[in-house]
């Protein structure tokens, strides 16, 4: 189970951080499956099945199957992490997520010493999604991490908000945090999990290299060739309020920048 | 119909569009700081504020074809929706450079982000057409010149069809709608006759 012990220090030091509302969480949203507008999830997403729900894991693991939530539920340890959330869009939010480390999960399954990466995948229901119609993005929406990124003691799978069941706007009912990364990185409502050798596809990245790329941790050097991403709108904070300076990798550099040692993050972004 | 309705129209005078005019916007300010427009209202006012520069702009460029193709004569408006699309591009751009980037980088944006340029492209062709939209500047130019130089809104319209066009994330329909329907606008201008010649320039 995940013990809070484990976590790096610097990642506890949230008192600091201020969450943002509820209402503010689960009503500006992009799940571009239930609509491109920021209110059609919170508006579009009700329709979503969640129960039942199984996730598939399979590829380079010592138990594949097929998981039901709750048998997933049943073996992880649920705790509160508060974290900050910057969007690719330059806006960002804290939000006190709840949810079990993604390395507690990968261990119950068994990596196998072959596995480099991990591939997500997000449920598609044409039937329940009235976004999959328009050809926003090449659906399934589908995310990968660097196992040594996936098996970070900050990577996170959120079951909850605020102490209360995610909704199904926010990725219901399991969706990844890792959130020293763009918010698209985050993967919601997802139904596979794969432990593969080679680089798995990216959604954003597939549908446009130049502007997504495969690592898309937040950087405040590394402009988005569309907007710079030096400063953000922390939502919430009043329409006059002046934006808040980027932080590299989004406040978390003492834990996570070891892990690019020696990467060229321009080009590696 | 269309000739009660040309009937009706004669008796509206043009001014009560600059009287109508600002009332959306106040509208748009009003709902964001109560906060009847979502999470984040800075982005809404924005964007609303652009969508109805856009519609302006088409409203400006459908009253040729109306006239021609239906009947009905909303010539003596066009002049007021042009000032007015000229405001709300005003708005527009003041929300952004003030609520949204809050004048940082704001050169650097402009050169460098292509629907920045595109936008910004837009509002200082729009600048000559605002300065010259009162009668002494008719007088002063000749009508000659002063259509000639007012038929920048073509490609004024072409750069605000473009500047929604690239700001959108992944492929969406919203923004195609409206370079399509700009597009029409503006191929229902090109004469047969002009295309004729055109196409014995190419034979030649």
């Amino acid at each position: 189970g995940g013990i809070a012990g484990a976590v790096p220090k610097g990642a506890l030091a949230q008192e600091s951080l201020e969450p943002n509302t509820w209402e503010e969480i689960t009503n500006y949203c992009n799940y571009y499956e239930f609509g491109t507008g920021k209110e059609d999830p919170a508006r579009y997403a009700q329709a979503l099945t969640i129960d039942p729900w199984t996730v598939r894991i399979d590829g380079l693991v010592d138990k594949p199957g097929d998981y039901s939530f709750a048998d997933i539920m049943s073996q992880m340890t649920v705790e509160e992490r508060i974290y900050r959330f910057r969007c690719v869009e330059a806006w960002s939010m804290v939000i006190p997520w709840n949810g079990f480390e993604l390395a507690d999960l990968l261990n119950w399954v068994g990596v196998q010493s072959g596995a480099k990466y991990v591939a997500f995948e997000t449920a598609l229901r044409p039937d329940e999604m009235p976004g999959v119609s328009r050809p926003v993005l090449d659906w399934p929406y589908v995310e990968g991490l660097r196992l040594d990124e996936a098996m970070h003691p900050l990577t996170m799978m959120a079951t909850g908000i605020y102490g209360r069941d995610i909704l199904k706007q926010n990725g219901a009912p399991l969706r990844l945090v890792v959130p020293w990364k763009y918010g698209f990185k985050s993967i919601k409502s997802i139904v596979r999990i794969s432990l593969v050798e080679d680089e798995p596809p990216a959604s954003w990245n597939v549908a446009n290299p130049r502007e997504y790329g495969f690592y898309s941790n937040v950087n405040p050097e590394v402009d988005h060739p569309r907007w710079s991403q030096a400063t953000e709108r922390l939502i919430g904070s009043g329409i006059f309020a002046t934006r808040q300076p980027t932080l590299m990798f989004n406040g978390y550099a003492d834990e996570v920048a070891s892990l690019y040692d020696g990467m060229d993050l321009r080009i590696s972004f | 119909m269309v000739d009660y309705l040309n009937a009706a129209l004669r008796r509206v005078p043009a001014w009560v569009l600059y009287i109508l005019a600002p009332m959306p916007v106040l509208v748009i300010f009003y709902l964001g700081l109560t906060g009847a427009l979502g999470i984040d209202p800075a982005k809404r006012i924005e964007h609303e504020l652009g969508l109805w520069s856009l519609w302006l702009l088409i409203a400006g460029l459908a009253v040729t074809p109306l006239r021609r193709w239906v009947g009905l004569n909303l010539l003596k408006f066009r002049r007021a929706i042009g000032v007015i699309t000229f405001f709300y591009l005003l708005a527009h751009l003041l929300t952004w450079l003030v609520l949204d980037v809050q004048f940082q980088n704001v050169w650097a944006d402009i050169v460098k982000r292509w629907y920045i340029t595109v936008g910004m492209a837009a509002f200082v062709l729009m600048l000559p057409l605002a300065l010259t939209s009162n009668n002494w500047s008719l007088r002063w130019l000749g009508p000659g010149t002063w259509r000639k130089l007012h038929t920048l809104v073509y490609p004024i319209a072409i750069l605000g069809a473009l500047h929604f066009l690239l700001l959108v994330k992944g492929f969406q329909w919203e923004p195609i709608l409206y370079a399509a329907v700009i597009a029409v606008l503006l191929l229902s201008r090109v004469r047969p006759e002009r295309l004729r010649s055109f196409r014995l320039l190419r034979q030649a």
